[in-house]
């Protein structure tokens, strides 16, 4: 009975901590602390921290008052402690993955960038919301930073721009959200009322719709090669998680995900800087997400989110079997490497079970996830919706499924011979690769964490056909393709995407225009100022001369005139009323 | 004595002034004059608390009960302008030691210091009384003291000026006194407080409206509502600096206050408001007044000039709350007249301390003095940006209210002109700045010391009062708020 008691205190007591909490203390101590101790407190966090996570039942557990309004800055439910799970899951492989990193800025960037997407996703009212989405946009962006290359401080502060300029809308949003319904709570919103629409946009430049997709397609080839695989985890996965929240069942979110599935293959099939292939099936991923959490059924929900947790594992394995190579090699260029296989088997073999998630083989995670998704669009009517997630779905197969794995470890030899990363890094990409397929297996495990229960099963005669065919046919397209010599060669370009209208043609538009308006303006001063001398030499003849009108310096006589005028005036109106 | 005090408040000036004439030493006058002063304002103080504890006062002179005696009346709105009067004179009397002794030669000092405080007390007795003759004859005291301390001034041009003062300043006391003459014939008595029960039975008659009309316009004249100011400029610029600085902060508010006095007590606001468009007029000539004083402070190239002006434009905006005609509008103004005073007194007294290191006012004089004598021009710098309202000073406090009463109203355009005004005093406080402190010094001139202390601790005392007044608002705001409301018949 007493320990009962000294249990139930204990999770009082703790219940009180917010997950953030310890990976900020963790970041503190980071800073300080250098070595094995540092490594050691670092892996203890994510582990320490998912502990206590696990134990925390759902419910509101801090909340006080702030003017008029209350701020719940820690609120447990499924759907937040799902994102909290995979947020714990992907900080830990980041970490390991970047053991053996000696630059204390990464480490604690990652840290507090980690622990802002925990708030985020556990904040209760807006504005806690707005105080982590600021905190995500300003602790990522040392993540791209600390590449330390010129490159990489613009694309970071492009980066940083656009995610601070979330930041305000979202606030914007929620003062407008206060001021309309009273209340800061973070709950159904919807497209109702200029709040509705200014927090949408907010989340959609996080979750990079299209057109507000660049900054992740610019900043995140150029962040550090562990930057990368943090980076890719959170920002666009508080997003989603913030749109599955606000705006479930938003029939918009079904066209844009779809475009988000469908426009980025067409860059990536031509991209040759593989991370830059990575960044943009991610927002294809990201797309099937939006468009589960528009159709907005439980089962779709269920499939957005799944697929957000899987995506978060593999995507996270993909892009640290990339930083792999980019690690020993120091080249991220399709068309500059190769043949890897013979010197980096265990990296080939971890990356192909990235490829075979993400492109959702049956037994790999994707497939688990994906088809939930897709069958919700099917079931709920949205026929061409569904054509388009399966083009999607064999082009994701096509850029990330084969080529990544092709051009970095086959295709023709580069002649590069270099070993399998440290072995921290391997360990990283084989528990996500477990991962990955633990789920593919065992998608009880998954399912059993949903917002819903909707009893779905993804391994029937259906599914599983549908999708080996697909799979199938894709592979033999790029095999044809690839004989025939008609697949895009990797050539060392630039791909103009939209982000070619900030980058360039609004610098440039922007330039010209106020050359233009610089000298209009020369121009204008001149002719005001010399209108202005004109006007001052009129009036300080008038002033400031002692002959001048208001200044003579006899005033008496014409003073006396001024009284006696000012008396009969008067005179006269009070005798004529 | 408690009781005597609204007696005491008159004659410890006006006695004093004599007895003064026996001290030949310099030193010795200056400290009898600062410590009769000082009583005076420790006697106002000791006023203001009784009336605002426990209402107004009256005082039979001699025992002669009104209103065949004279009585002193003295409620919210005179106690308030007692405070002003007498502190402000207080603090600068403490300069003018230092002052004079550049300024006025050694055998007059005594002299000024009888002027100083038969000013002080006619200014005082305007206040005071309670009996519209009375008003007549403390004002010729304060006046004609006044011509005299403007003629002390070094300058030849002073006498001109206090020649020119002295015509228009008659003009308006004989107004003054032609308006009360007709009021008696009507009403047969001169207690104010007799004039305000029996004015409105004869109200609608053409004398009872020529004895208005000649008394505002006396009292615009004393006020310098533009375009009666015409005295001001020149009587300022010659005048000894601590003449200025006295005279600026103190005998238009006076003026001010007998405008207040006889259009909301004696005639009452139904009659004042309603017989001729007074409202309108006045705000007409208050916004010309912001704008032309202004403008012209701004071609000015001597900066006592120049801050005279902008004392023509600053009552414009005192005119512009007064015709507002409503509580907030009133109270706006005596606001001002409280920052008005206090913003005035520093500038003038630390143009005082610039004349007495450099013996000139020329705006080409002050260049590169930011860096020669910083506390003083720290102290313009300060004084001109509490002239311009900025927020944390009193200007912001008055010009606030001033505004907020104008939208009351519903007169936007009103408070649209009033902020624009005070961009124009943005422009000619940054023609010193810009002297001062962008400029290096003409060529020719030696070393600058900084002033002394005799200048310095008065000058920052009042700078201190700016900014103090600016943020604690509790003294003036109550105050004025109260008086206003008691002038509206509003109990408070």
């Amino acid at each position: 009975m007493e320990s009962i008691v000294q249990i139930q205190v204990a999770t009082m007591w703790t219940l009180e901590v917010p997950p953030f909490l310890p990976f900020f203390i963790g970041a503190l101590i980071a800073a300080v602390t250098r070595g094995t101790l540092r490594g050691a407190i670092m892996v203890a966090i994510p582990v320490v921290s998912a502990l206590h996570l696990w134990m925390v039942p759902e419910g509101v557990h801090l909340q006080f008052a702030f003017f008029d309004y209350q701020l719940t800055p820690y609120r447990v439910d499924k759907l937040s402690l799902m994102f909290g799970y995979v947020f714990h899951i992907a900080a830990f492989i980041a970490i390991i993955y970047s053991l053996h990193v000696r630059d204390t800025l990464q480490q604690v960037a990652a840290l507090m960038y980690a622990g802002s997407g925990l708030g985020a996703v556990f904040a209760g009212d807006l504005l806690t919301l707005f105080v982590f989405w600021e905190f995500l946009a300003f602790t990522s962006v040392f993540l791209i930073w600390a590449r330390r290359t010129r490159r990489s401080y613009q694309a970071g502060m492009r980066y940083l721009i656009i995610q601070v300029l979330s930041g305000v809308i979202l606030l914007i949003g929620a003062l407008f959200y206060a001021a309309e319904n009273g209340t800061l709570e973070f709950g159904f919103i919807g497209l109702t009322g200029i709040a509705g629409w200014l927090i949408f946009i907010a989340f959609g430049i996080k979750c990079a719709f299209p057109f507000a997709h660049n900054w992740l397609t610019d900043a995140y080839p150029e962040a550090t090669v562990t930057g990368t695989v943090i980076l890719s985890a959170f920002t666009t996965k508080v997003a989603v998680y913030s749109l599955a929240r606000a705006y479930p069942g938003t029939e918009l979110l079904v066209y844009i995900g779809a475009a988000m599935t469908c426009f980025p293959i067409f860059f990536a099939v031509i991209e040759n800087d593989l991370r830059r292939v990575l960044a943009y099936s991610l927002i294809n991923q990201v797309g099937f997400m939006v468009v589960g959490v528009g159709i907005g059924t439980a089962l779709a929900i269920n499939g957005a989110v799944s697929h957000a947790f899987n995506d978060v594992i593999f995507k996270g394995l993909l892009f640290m079997t990339m930083g792999a190579v980019l690690h020993m090699t120091g080249r991220m260029n399709g068309s500059d490497l190769g043949g890897l296989y013979k010197t980096m088997p265990k990296t080939t073999v971890l990356c192909i079970v990235g490829a075979a998630s993400i492109s959702a083989f049956p037994l790999f995670s994707g497939f688990v996830s994906k088809s939930m998704v897709m069958s919700a669009a099917l079931e709920n009517g949205y026929d061409w919706i569904w054509l388009m997630l399966l083009f999607a779905s064999a082009g994701v197969f096509h850029h990330a499924g084969i080529k990544i794995p092709y051009f970095a470890f086959f295709a023709h030899d580069s002649g590069l011979r270099v070993s399998d990363p440290p072995n921290n890094m391997l360990l990283a990409m084989l528990i996500a690769a477990v991962l990955c397929i633990g789920i593919g297996v065992y998608p009880a495990a998954l399912y059993s964490l949903l917002p819903y229960d909707t009893g779905y099963n993804p391994y029937d005669a259906t599914h599983v056909l549908a999708q080996t065919q697909l799979l199938f046919f894709s592979a033999l397209a790029f095999v044809w393709l690839n004989l025939k010599g008609m697949y895009p060669p990797e050539l060392h370009s630039t791909n103009l995407d939209v982000e070619w209208f900030y980058r360039r043609l609004f610098p440039v538009a922007i330039q010209s225009l106020f050359a233009t308006t610089w000298k209009l303006d020369g121009a204008l001063r001149r002719a005001f100022v010399l209108r202005l001398h004109q006007c001052l030499h009129y009036l300080s003849g008038i002033y400031h001369v002692p002959t001048g009108l208001l200044t003579s310096s006899r005033p008496a006589g014409s003073m006396a005139m001024w009284v006696a005028i000012f008396l009969a005036g008067y005179l006269f109106l009070s005798f004529i009323n | 004595m408690l009781i005597q005090l609204p007696a005491l408040a008159v004659i410890l000036p006006l006695l004093s002034a004599p007895l003064c004439l026996f001290l030949r030493r310099s030193l010795l006058a200056w400290l009898f004059t600062v410590i009769a002063s000082g009583l005076t304002m420790l006697v106002s103080i000791t006023l203001l608390q009784q009336v605002m504890a426990s209402g107004t006062i009256v005082y039979e002179m001699g025992g002669w009960s009104a209103p065949w005696g004279i009585e002193y009346r003295i409620d919210k709105l005179n106690a308030y302008v007692l405070l002003i009067v007498s502190s402000i004179s207080t603090v600068v009397l403490l300069a003018a030691h230092t002052s004079i002794e550049k300024e006025i030669p050694q055998d007059r000092h005594t002299l000024f210091y009888v002027l100083y405080l038969l000013s002080l007390a006619g200014l005082i007795g305007v206040v005071i009384t309670g009996d519209a003759f009375n008003v007549f004859v403390f004002l010729e005291i304060s006046s004609l003291a006044a011509y005299s301390l403007i003629a002390l001034g070094e300058d030849r041009r002073a006498l001109w000026a206090a020649y020119q003062y002295l015509i228009m300043g008659t003009i308006g006391a004989t107004f003054i006194l032609i308006g009360i003459g007709l009021m008696y014939q009507m009403t047969g008595t001169l207690n104010m407080d007799d004039l305000s029960r029996r004015l409105p039975e004869v109200a609608q008659t053409r004398t009872v409206f020529a004895a208005y009309a000649f008394i505002i316009v006396g009292v615009c004249l004393k006020v310098a509502l533009f375009p009666l100011h015409r005295w001001l400029p020149n009587a300022y610029a010659y005048a000894p600096s601590v003449v200025t600085a006295v005279l600026a902060a103190t005998s238009t508010k006076v003026a001010v206050y007998l405008l207040i006095r006889f259009t909301f007590s004696i005639f009452g606001i139904s009659f004042s408001f309603t017989t001729v468009p007074l409202q309108t007029i006045f705000v007409i000539l208050g916004l010309l007044g912001i704008f032309a004083a202004s403008t012209t402070a701004i071609f000015q190239k001597n900066v006592k000039h120049l801050f005279a002006y902008s004392s023509v434009a600053q009552i414009g905006y005192m005119i512009v709350g007064f015709s507002i005609g409503t509580t907030t509008g009133l109270m706006a103004t005596l606001l001002h007249l409280f920052n008005h005073a206090l913003m005035k007194s520093a500038l003038f007294l630390a143009l005082g301390a610039v004349m007495y290191r450099i013996g000139s006012a020329q705006l080409s004089q002050f260049q590169g003095l930011g860096r020669q004598m910083p506390f003083t021009m720290a102290a313009i710098v300060a004084g001109g940006l509490s002239l311009i309202g900025v927020p944390l000073t009193v200007g912001f406090v008055s010009k606030w209210y001033l505004v907020l009463a104008a939208l009351e109203n519903g007169w936007w355009p009103v408070a649209v002109l009033v902020l624009l005004g005070s961009l124009l005093a943005l422009v000619y406080v940054w023609r010193i700045v810009e002297a001062a402190y962008f400029n290096e010094p003409p060529a020719g001139r030696g070393a600058v010391e900084e002033a002394p202390l005799g200048f310095l601790i008065p000058v920052w005392v009042l700078v201190t009062a700016n900014i103090y007044f600016g943020m604690d608002t509790r003294l003036s705001v109550q105050v004025a708020q109260a008086a206003a409301q008691s002038l509206f018949g509003v109990s408070p």
